[in-house]
């Protein structure tokens, strides 16, 4: 079978601005090789800043702000389109090869319908006429499995929900039927539940039309499910290319295996969950606009140990934390913590109350003022808390640089020159200068990559060993779950549907949404979607 | 941070400012002769004795411009601090409070602004004591207006972020919020905003004194310069546009040196800042 799509040595290279240095030009993608046959599905996986988008959109001859191809061969069909001038190169985009990106919200134009979008690039190109590239729209929208297939493109972009929006910008890439489909990480910006969907819609799309697909994510366990050969890429290097099978589960290179074998159990669950340390009873909160979020919930989080909250986005997880620390009074239902109760609102409560609740953002760019150092960050709760200055100041913060094992050189960085998981492990330092008793930690991990937030996973045990710190964990991902939680608790729409130790609600019998959430996350099996797709299938015929 | 970093307009409007406060301090060593003297006859031209001429009463124009550069630059640059003090510290406070404290300066704020500063500054001047702490005060609370409204917009942005709320819950006071978590960050577009609330403070103060409310003669002053030898524009002598000249010239400096430290403090960030 011949090639369709063949890279030969592509070299990418872009230029920086340092800030106070001349601008440099560096190489961001070191001579990558790989081909891929008609109807077959590349994935392209590795962590942010491994080039794999890049390499993505060098199959479209187009490098994304500042990025320049500098060298090797991009052959479609055996024709090098690199050379091409943009007349040529446009008879391709969009018609032969087709991009998908990441977040579909932003990509369509909220001013026009989707119908409209889907099939411009198509006729666009003379490919159909109008009415020929609405009725294959209209085929692809059933293809993908979204409602209402026949008026799902009179609708706007707002009024559909986002994985609609994802599986609709495949119906775009699809609709000349392109020899080849580049997804960027299509999933990524999607729940569990909705992610699987999506998933198996564009499984089912690929092998129904025969097109060729390089599937760009971060996510091993996804691209398992859908590639035929994958690459794997770290700093713009190809680590290892074979078959899928070979990959999954006979891993050759030591960074291949941490990636497969990311997120293990690393935690025993505690026995005794009865010493609560923070008690939330019959809390319900609502935002100023008078949209309740929480509706009665009630659970606790024992001394020592870890609670993981876990929910979809929008679930009120993150509210929860909200009403703890007292940024968002409740209207009902009460806050213990220790034997106190706390008040509901965070300006009437205690220093000392204050310093012994502690929280770790999800961003640590935002939550780190840009203006201060290292030093200045760890230090403040120092100082503020217990009267630290000077010396005796700095020597604590240098401990606990060393805790987060980062050590002193970090003293005088600012955060704009940390890398992501830096940031968060200063975060976290900056939470245990307080000395606190329990911290809140909101998706602490979610936007790092894998091995980087199985790090910032591993020191988060380790300090509640040494120090008997408590976590209430909010996270979307049942995995970390599964690492690292005593106790559990599952929330949808702003109620509590399960809470108990972890043992009990990750195993049968399950409440019906944990079940979903349990088996919507993808595994790292060959063949999982498929299994999974079936016993939904069959569940939905016995009921 | 190195000498040769800083680019080429930075320097000239560097050497400007520093030339022109050069002057305003070493006035009675540099000038040639005094203030109110009267060393010839009226709109005398340029000659080797009067570097610039003489004005419409006689005195030398060269020194009256030396002399004008300390009133021009105290006025003006105390100014311009009083109002950024008021307007950054009132904006901030409403922007960290929210609530009822923010509408109450907001809209005190507003009404401030509808009234149209000129006719208001002229009104205030006529009514109150002529000198100079009042004419500052009443610049500056005019001026701290504009302030406000810049400082509330850029406050607001910062007040949001995870940092501050962090901060918060921490249990900081709002001093510290407003001074350590929230300033730093602002500081770009403010320091912006001073450089062009300085330039305008110039002119504004210019208008004043031509309008016979700024600084009152025989003391010397760039605007007050303008205005005495205005009439002799008919009978084509130049001497109101020298003042003129250094009042435009000193704003373009200012400008310069601030178009400068804006590129250099968002670079801080991490950003590129305009490249």
């Amino acid at each position: 079978m011949s090639d369709l799509l063949s890279v030969r040595d592509l070299r990418i290279g872009a230029t920086i601005f340092p800030p106070g240095e001349a601008p440099q030009d560096i190489e961001i993608v070191h001579g990558v090789t790989f081909d891929l046959q008609k109807g077959k599905v590349l994935g392209l996986i590795g962590e942010s800043g491994a080039g794999k988008s890049t390499i993505g959109l060098a199959a479209l001859a187009y490098g994304r702000g500042g990025v320049r191809i500098t060298g090797g061969e991009v052959l479609l069909d055996g024709e090098d389109i690199l050379p091409l001038d943009k007349k040529g190169i446009r008879k391709i985009r969009g018609a032969r090869v087709c991009y998908v990106a990441q977040s579909a919200a932003a990509s369509f134009n909220p001013a026009h319908k989707l119908g409209d979008q889907v099939i411009e690039a198509t006729v666009e190109h003379g490919i159909m006429s109008r009415e020929e590239a609405r009725k294959r729209a209209d085929d692809l929208f059933e293809i993908l499995g979204l409602p209402d297939p026949k008026n799902f493109g009179n609708r706007f972009p707002h009024q559909v929900s986002g994985g609609q929006l994802q599986r609709a910008m495949t119906a775009m890439a699809l609709c000349s039927k392109p020899e080849l489909i580049v997804f960027d990480e299509p999933t990524t910006a999607l729940d569990v539940t909705t992610q699987i969907d999506v998933l198996a819609a564009i499984k089912n799309a690929i092998e129904k039309t025969g097109t060729a697909a390089l599937y760009i994510t971060h996510d091993l366990a996804v691209v398992a499910q859908i590639s035929d050969d994958i690459m794997v890429l770290r700093n713009g290097e190809t680590v290892e290319y074979g078959p899928v099978q070979q990959i999954i589960e006979n891993p050759r290179q030591e960074y291949t295996k941490a990636l497969v074998n990311v997120r293990q159990t690393k935690q025993t669950e505690a026995r005794d969950q009865t010493d609560a340390l923070l008690k939330v009873e019959n809390i319900s909160a609502a935002y100023g606009n008078g949209v309740q979020v929480l509706h009665d919930v009630s659970l606790h989080v024992p001394r020592g140990q870890t609670l993981a909250v876990v929910g979809e986005s929008g679930s009120g997880k993150s509210t929860l934390a909200r009403v703890i620390t007292g940024l968002l009074p409740p209207f009902k239902g009460s806050v213990t913590f220790g034997d106190e109760e706390l008040s509901n609102a965070q300006k009437d409560r205690s220093r000392d109350h204050l310093r012994r609740i502690q929280l770790i953002y999800q961003m640590a760019d935002t939550a780190m003022n840009p203006r201060q150092t290292v030093g200045q960050i760890i230090g403040r709760p120092l100082q503020f808390y217990f009267g630290k200055r000077g010396a005796e100041r700095k020597k604590e913060v240098i401990k606990l640089l060393d805790e987060i094992e980062m050590g002193q050189a970090f003293y005088d960085r600012y955060p704009a020159e940390l890398s992501g998981g830096q940031k968060q492990r200063v975060a976290i330092a900056r939470a245990l200068a307080a000395q606190p008793e329990l911290i809140l930690c909101d998706e602490p991990t979610s936007a790092l990559d894998p091995l980087v937030a199985e790090g910032i996973l591993d020191l988060l045990l380790r300090l509640q060993k040494e120090r008997q710190v408590s976590y209430l964990f909010i996270t979307h991902d049942i995995a970390i779950v599964r690492a690292i939680a005593d106790s559990v608790a599952v929330m949808l729409q702003g109620k509590l549907v399960d809470f108990g130790p972890r043992s009990e609600v990750l195993n049968p019998p399950f409440d019906d949404y944990t079940d979903l959430l349990l088996k919507s996350v993808p595994e790292m099996e060959l063949g999982w979607l498929e299994k999974v797709l079936a016993t939904r299938k069959m569940e939905s015929a016995g009921h | 941070m190195r000498l040769r970093e800083i680019p080429l307009t930075a320097w000239i409007g560097i050497l400007g400012i520093l030339f022109a406060f050069g002057c305003a301090v070493f006035a009675p060593l540099i000038a040639p002769y005094g203030e109110r003297e009267i060393v010839a006859g009226v709109w005398e031209p340029a000659s080797d004795l009067y570097l610039l001429g003489t004005d419409n009463l006689g005195r030398d124009l060269l020194s009256r411009l030396i002399y004008g550069a300390q009133t021009t630059l105290f006025v003006s640059l105390a100014a311009s601090i009083l109002s950024f003090s008021i307007g950054i510290f009132l904006s901030f406070t409403a922007a960290v409070s929210g609530g009822p404290i923010d509408q109450g300066l907001s809209r005190l704020n507003d009404l401030m602004m509808s009234i149209p500063t000129l006719i208001f500054a002229l009104v205030v001047l006529a009514v109150l004591p002529q000198n100079i702490f009042i004419l500052i005060a009443v610049m500056a609370i005019l001026d701290s207006t504009r302030v406000y409204r810049l400082g509330r917009a850029v406050a607001l942005d910062v007040a949001v972020m995870e940092f501050v709320e962090a901060a918060k819950l921490r249990g900081e006071g709002r001093m510290w919020i407003i001074f350590r978590e929230i300033l730093p960050n602002t500081l770009s577009p403010l320091l912006a905003e001073f450089g062009l609330r300085f330039a305008f403070s110039i002119l504004f103060l210019s208008t004043l004194s031509f309008l016979g409310l700024g600084i009152q003669p025989p003391a010397a002053d760039w605007g007050g310069m303008v205005k005495d030898n205005k009439d002799g524009i008919i009978f084509g002598i130049q001497a109101a546009l020298i003042p003129g000249g250094a009042i435009a010239a000193l704003a373009v400096c200012v400008n310069m040196v601030v178009d400068w430290l804006l590129k250099r403090t968002s670079s801080l960030k991490g950003g590129r800042g305009d490249v």
